[in-house]
């Protein structure tokens, strides 16, 4: 597709967006399978790859599955491996979501977030990717086209930090975000090449003058050991994303932080929301700023690692929380948001009121009224000190 | 072709040590076909014994680059390492000139559970070969049947009861089903026939494109025979014509080995424990039923010999 920028802005919808991020950072290999709402990535990057615009290697695969197992295979080789999936596609690379990152492998994921059947439905909600949330991948949550775009680049960056090596997967919401037109600035070629910079890996299979065995197997003798170095990755990532996000934002102005805070500073109340509703429920927060009512929102980009400590401090002296999940755990307690950051906030000493919903399940639309809906419950508990339900579907 | 002594010569490429049961059919048939590859070879392998008896850690008995991923996935392992070596060698980034990349894997990863994986491979055209050991059946869970296993074969989930005698399916036709996707080059072979196993390695390492190798692989604890005894057996696997050599290149089937004399198949399935009720006089139909079967299928291959398929 060809691009066609207007004062340093262009047209795009979230797919095409990170297609385009894919084209400019030219991996070496890509293997994908189609799926909707993710499909229209791989057909855009077909078509660079068809045209010359890239050197990467596409592979066609014939399920996912196999597209996450010849990912494996070409990053072990050596080369940089991006691939993009959704729902059933994430659910059925769910085996080797767990070996890629066990052999620590910097493979770049563009999830585009929908539901998982049964009944089967193509539109979004998180349970595709909070499904995969234990899988350790580090996981980059994003609001609009522009931050889906941005994330592609600092996930290279951080995936293949020597300090890291883990395999990131960038989330944004199925048709929301994916087929939605969004202007939005790009990066300059050069300037994404500079950032991303060259993939040399230490070890690969591809190097026949230093034979090297991946994926021998482990025993109870040494299993243990190299999860722990695999768990210890995943905490220092979190000071890589961070720094790559700064990084982001000193060369091309939109800096990225673990998570974004919207107007929190002095809120009595807030809702934790993630991806395109955060962007709604800021709506609803900027009507009742107008009306005098401190409320705010804090929208966790990095959810693997999880900033726990970071993010209850950021909420800390909030009178009442609301944590809002597109994913329901079937726990009969809230979702993993929901129980993450409710989690978070036990070490602090006075622990603000928090409750939980679940809300736009399988596409169901969340509007400024839910989200005004939620403020509205926050206040009563405020006032009354009370919380009538801890948990409970909004949306309906 | 190097001869036998030529090849003893060289180095090993799958060191001993390695933790794999005496007699058992794999590592002979793993070092003849990476001797034929004549290039450096990077190998991947499909969870089961060959991938548990060999890269124990901190130990590996491989001396090439190798990587195990999963049980269903050696083919599309494979697909991403022979195409990230495509990529990094436009790139400047690997300078290798010629690279051979092998995927092995036993019945249960091949027949089974690896068909998609491996089909999708072949028809995307990848630049690799594929090795099946089949062993008949899920040795290194226990012996549990596969759709390689022999008919009427006593495995764990088919056992010899007393209503059903074992596997009641005939086997499934692996090399025919890989020869329906037009690979180039595509054959049976057996350890016992070193020469003939290593012809075969030698012309599908050198043939560009996706190939395969189906090979008879004893297995002492699965087919209740004598360690010392495997590469016996499985020569009369093919004296019988149960496991009949042959090849297809380009299209046209040639077998490679007649045997003078074809012997009954009885000579095959006594000696093996997985077949003892078959010996049960109440049990002689099912003996001659298999004698048929055995005995169609030698001829349907005889009818195509030297044809275009």
């Amino acid at each position: 597709m060809a691009i066609t920028m207007t004062k340093g802005q262009v047209g795009l919808t979230g797919n095409s967006a990170v297609a385009y991020a894919m084209k400019q950072i030219n991996p070496d290999v890509c293997a994908a399978y189609p799926i909707t709402p993710s499909t229209a990535i791989i057909e855009d990057f077909s078509g660079y790859v068809a045209d010359g615009a890239v050197e990467t290697e596409l592979i066609t695969v014939e399920s996912e599955h196999s597209a996450m197992s010849a990912c494996i295979g070409a990053s072990a080789a050596g080369a940089r491996v991006m691939t993009a999936t959704s729902s059933q596609g994430l659910a059925l690379m769910w085996e080797m979501l767990y070996i890629a990152s066990g052999m620590r492998l910097p493979i770049v994921l563009a999830n585009v977030n929908r539901a998982l059947s049964a009944p089967i439905n193509i539109h979004c909600d998180h349970s595709d990717s909070m499904g995969a949330r234990d899988a350790g991948w580090i996981q980059i949550y994003s609001e609009t086209v522009q931050e889906a775009y941005d994330n592609m680049f600092q996930a290279v960056r951080i995936a293949e930090n020597s300090n890291v090596l883990l395999p990131v997967m960038v989330c944004f919401d199925g048709f929301i975000t994916s087929h939605a037109i969004e202007n939005i600035s790009l990066v300059d070629d050069a300037e994404v090449k500079d950032f991303v910079g060259e993939y040399n890996p230490a070890t690969m299979l591809l190097n026949t003058d230093n034979p090297v065995t991946y994926g021998a197997m482990t025993l109870p003798d040494t299993y243990i050991e190299f999860k722990h170095q695999q768990s210890q990755a995943m905490s220092r990532s979190k000071d890589i994303a961070l720094e790559a996000g700064k990084e982001f934002g000193k060369r091309f102005g939109r800096e990225y932080g673990l998570f974004d805070s919207y107007r929190l500073e002095d809120a009595e109340v807030a809702i934790v929301i993630m991806n395109s509703a955060a962007g709604t429920t800021k709506v609803a927060v900027d009507e009742l700023r107008k009306q005098g009512k401190k409320v705010g929102v804090l929208r966790p980009r990095l959810f693997r690692p999880f900033p726990f400590r970071e993010i209850a401090n950021a909420l800390k002296g909030i009178k009442a929380i609301a944590i809002l999940d597109r994913v329901d755990s079937m726990n009969d307690f809230g979702g993993p948001l929901f129980n993450e950051v409710r989690s978070a906030l036990y070490d602090l000493e006075t622990r603000p009121k928090v409750f939980g919903r679940i809300y736009g399940l399988g596409g169901r639309d969340y509007k400024v009224k839910d989200a005004l809906g939620v403020f509205d419950e926050l206040y009563k508990v405020v006032e009354t000190g009370k919380i009538d339900t801890l948990t409970k579907y909004i949306t309906l | 072709m190097a001869t036998l002594k030529e090849l003893s010569k060289q180095d090993e490429l799958l060191s001993g040590g390695h933790r794999l049961c005496a007699g058992c059919g794999i590592p002979p048939i793993v070092r003849l076909v990476l001797r034929a590859a004549n290039a450096p070879v990077v190998a991947t392998t499909a969870t089961g014994c060959l991938e548990v008896g060999t890269t124990i850690y901190p130990y590996t008995a491989w001396r090439i680059p190798w990587i195990h991923s999963a049980f269903e996935n050696a083919a599309a392992t494979i697909s991403g390492v022979e195409t990230a070596y495509r990529a990094l060698k436009k790139r400047g980034k690997v300078t290798q000139e010629d690279m051979k990349f092998i995927a092995f894997g036993g019945d249960g990863g091949t027949y089974d559970i690896g068909l998609q994986a491996l089909s999708g491979a072949l028809e995307r055209g990848h630049d690799f070969l594929y090795v099946c050991y089949d062993n008949g059946a899920y040795m290194n869970t226990g012996i549990q049947r596969s759709s390689a296993t022999p008919f009427y074969s006593n495995t764990t989930t088919s056992p010899a009861g007393e209503v059903i005698q074992g596997k009641q399916e005939w086997r499934k036709d692996l090399t025919r089903i890989v020869v329906a996707h037009n690979v180039p080059y595509a054959a049976q072979a057996s350890p016992h026939n070193w020469s003939d196993l290593s012809k075969k390695a030698e012309k599908a390492l050198k043939t560009k494109g996706p190939t395969f190798l189906n090979v008879m692989s004893p297995c002492p604890l699965g087919w209740y025979t004598k360690s010392e005894d495997s590469i016996k057996w499985a020569k009369l696997s093919v004296d019988t014509c149960y496991w009949p050599l042959y090849e297809v290149e380009d299209g046209i089937l040639r077998v490679t080995y007649k045997p003078k004399e074809k012997k009954p198949l009885a000579d095959w399935l006594k000696p093996q424990g997985r077949f003892k009720h078959l010996f049960k006089p109440e049990n002689e139909h099912l003996l001659e039923k298999f004698q048929a079967r055995v005995d169609l299928e030698w001829q349907r291959l005889l009818d195509l010999d030297g044809k275009r398929l």
